[in-house]
């Protein structure tokens, strides 16, 4: 855009409006987990009276939250992988072959993201508990539960996005390694993923994000000692002494691993978008 | 190909073209194998999501049809049969059960319309103001998008911490710093934990649609403004006649995206608020969760679900339809 002298002032004063909205909490997450307890019971001020890093240690004994870190690092990263597996097998046939039912398998995977999350909780819950009562594989209560259900949560837009950017690859390519003697899997393999390696890694960021930060099916589908952390982190809150800055602390702990993640990995997610919605 | 709606995007390339010809030759494998390739390589995802995403929906419906309480629930199937009673529980509005559910569903449609239309515009004018090449511009981009990566319940929790009535910072600015009024209201109870809701679910939805939208404007070429520019089009004009056509098939998917999620928001009531919200901020999802969870009426949750997701379905219908007409008006 062309773009007069009085546009900057426009942008100067909206961009700046948005940085603190965006921002506010965030200053408010940091500065928080720096004080002392009296500082955050005490009614609100902006700067920690004196900096302290106490709330960081006091929050892995407050809560177990160890063990609800565990539990959500093994069942984001199984998700994860299962999640980016799956979808690449199934973005590849996809976009590669044409087979009976392509169509419908496409819609009905797109049209599960609009299901709201609470018509298949109960039933999933229910369904979990009677496979369990059948087979003896407990889903119900544990982490495979729960991989199963966040898995299936990443996948269709992890399948969508992924199609778009296989569709971006030459087929020429996939030719040339089908012909050097190699199978479909091969040629998938060998070819085909390196090539669309920034859509993998910006679909494997969403997964594990989708993953990290569910919070209704965690309510419901864990128990104690599968408690991941979007359950676990609001033990500081429910009991009557609410230690704001352990709160804070937690909180900052657990989102730092992803937010750095997911900036350090952001264009390869905008670009991953470009390709699948702005075709 | 300008224009491109979720559910078509994955079939455009069904049409065949001379790459799809090449690859039909035969490889002198057999048959039987390559025909069944594509279902072996589906199988997995069609199961899991017939695992969690079909099964469960059709005996959601099931359910629905259910006498289902406390008592029938470890060998549910053997529960009594309802009939439509539970859907007739769900909307009878002179009853207490349906009432509740139409107050919650207009705070859903209020909050709804109030959290996607706020985000939209954030992220449209984040998206514009971030155009061309500017000091700052990739931190800027970076910082906007931290509310997006933050884990839900995290950012959640902040306001909720923010809005607390005695150690808030929301009170701290408008009482003790603005003096805009003499006593501290609370936020998280009464009429207006509606608007501290909405506040929290536009910070961390306006994000997203800012993503979106940036990644679209950068597709638009700009020699476009340029000629524009010469012909005499001012911003605003620039904006009118180039930006926003040139954004809306992006636009158009964003905004049914947004109006899913919001619509089905569970998260921010349920961390803002707890198990039960208050009644002014008593979304829908979190409506049926507590009619389900807290009062161990799985039948009437079920038969409520299955209206959400009818209506859903039917906005969504209405909505692709419009789109097309448009798409075919436009074109």
């Amino acid at each position: 855009m062309l773009e007069p002298h009085w546009f900057r002032w426009v942008r100067r004063v909206g961009l700046t409006f948005l940085t603190v909205f965006a921002m506010v909490p965030v200053y408010v997450m940091v500065t928080s987990a720096l004080k002392p307890l009296p500082d955050v019971q005490d009614g609100f001020r902006w700067w920690p009276s004196r900096v302290t890093f106490q709330p960081f240690v006091d929050i892995w004994d407050t809560v177990p939250l160890a063990d609800y870190f565990v539990n959500s690092l093994i069942v984001s990263t199984a998700a994860t992988v299962c999640s980016v597996t799956i979808a690449v097998f199934a973005a590849y046939t996809i976009s590669r072959h044409s087979f009976r039912g392509r169509r419908v398998f496409s819609v009905t995977v797109l049209s599960t993201q609009m299901f709201p999350g609470i018509l298949f909780l109960l039933p999933l819950f229910l369904l979990f508990v009677n496979i369990g009562n059948a087979t003896g594989v407990e889903l119900y209560g544990s982490r495979l539960g729960l991989i199963v259900t966040y898995l299936t949560f990443s996948l269709p837009f992890a399948i969508w996005m992924l199609v778009g950017y296989f569709d971006s690859i030459p087929r020429d390519l996939d030719e040339a390694a089908l012909v050097d003697g190699n199978g479909p899997i091969g040629a998938l393999l060998r070819v085909v993923v390196p090539a669309a390696s920034p859509g993998i890694v910006a679909v494997a960021v969403y997964a594990f994000m989708t993953a990290w930060g569910e919070v209704l099916f965690a309510s419901v589908m864990t128990d104690e000692s599968t408690r991941t952390l979007a359950v676990g982190l609001q033990g500081y809150s429910t009991q009557n002494n609410v230690y704001w800055n352990q709160v804070m602390a937690a909180s900052l702990v657990v989102s730092v691993p992803v937010v750095a993640g997911f900036l350090f990995l952001q264009r390869y997610l905008v670009a991953g978008l470009t390709a699948g919605a702005v075709k | 190909m300008a224009s491109t709606t979720i559910p078509e995007a994955p079939a455009e390339n069904g049409t065949p073209g001379p790459g799809r010809a090449r690859r039909a030759r035969p490889r002198g494998r057999p048959k039987l194998s390559r025909a069944a390739l594509p279902y072996i390589l589906l199988a997995p995802a069609i199961l899991l999501e017939l695992l969690v995403h079909i099964i469960p929906m059709i005996v959601g419906i099931v359910m629905s049809f259910l006498k289902l309480t406390q008592f029938h629930i470890r060998h549910w199937t053997s529960a009594p049969g309802a009939g439509f009673d539970n859907y007739r529980l769900a909307v009878d509005f002179d009853g207490p059960i349906g009432r509740q559910l139409l107050d919650s569903f207009w705070v859903t449609v209020m909050f709804t319309v109030l959290v996607v239309g706020i985000s939209w515009f954030l992220g449209m004018a984040g998206a514009i103001l971030m155009q061309g090449a500017f000091r700052g511009r990739g931190i800027l981009r970076a910082l906007f998008l931290v509310p997006y990566a933050l884990p839900v319940y995290t950012g959640v929790i902040t306001f909720g911490f923010m809005f607390q009535r005695d150690t808030g910072l929301v009170n701290h600015v408008l009482v003790d710093q603005l003096h805009l009024m003499s006593d501290r209201p609370f936020w998280l109870i009464g009429g207006n934990s509606f608007w501290a809701m909405v506040v929290t679910a536009v910070w961390r939805t306006w994000p997203f649609a800012f993503l979106c939208l940036m990644a679209a404007l950068q597709n638009i070429p700009r020699d476009v403004y340029e000629a524009a520019a010469l012909d005499g089009a001012g911003v605003w004009q620039q904006i009118r006649r180039i930006t926003l056509p040139m954004a809306a098939p992006v636009n158009r998917v964003v905004v049914l995206v947004l109006f899913l999620w919001t619509f089905n928001d569970f998260n921010t009531p349920y961390v803002l608020f707890g198990k039960s919200a208050p009644e002014e901020a008593d979304l829908i999802s979190i409506h049926i969760y507590q009619n389900s969870f807290v009062t161990w009426n799985f039948g009437t949750g079920s038969a409520m679900s299955v209206l959400l997701l009818l209506f859903l379905m039917a906005v969504t219908a209405v909505y692709l339809a419009f789109v097309r007409r448009k798409e075919k008006s436009d074109a």
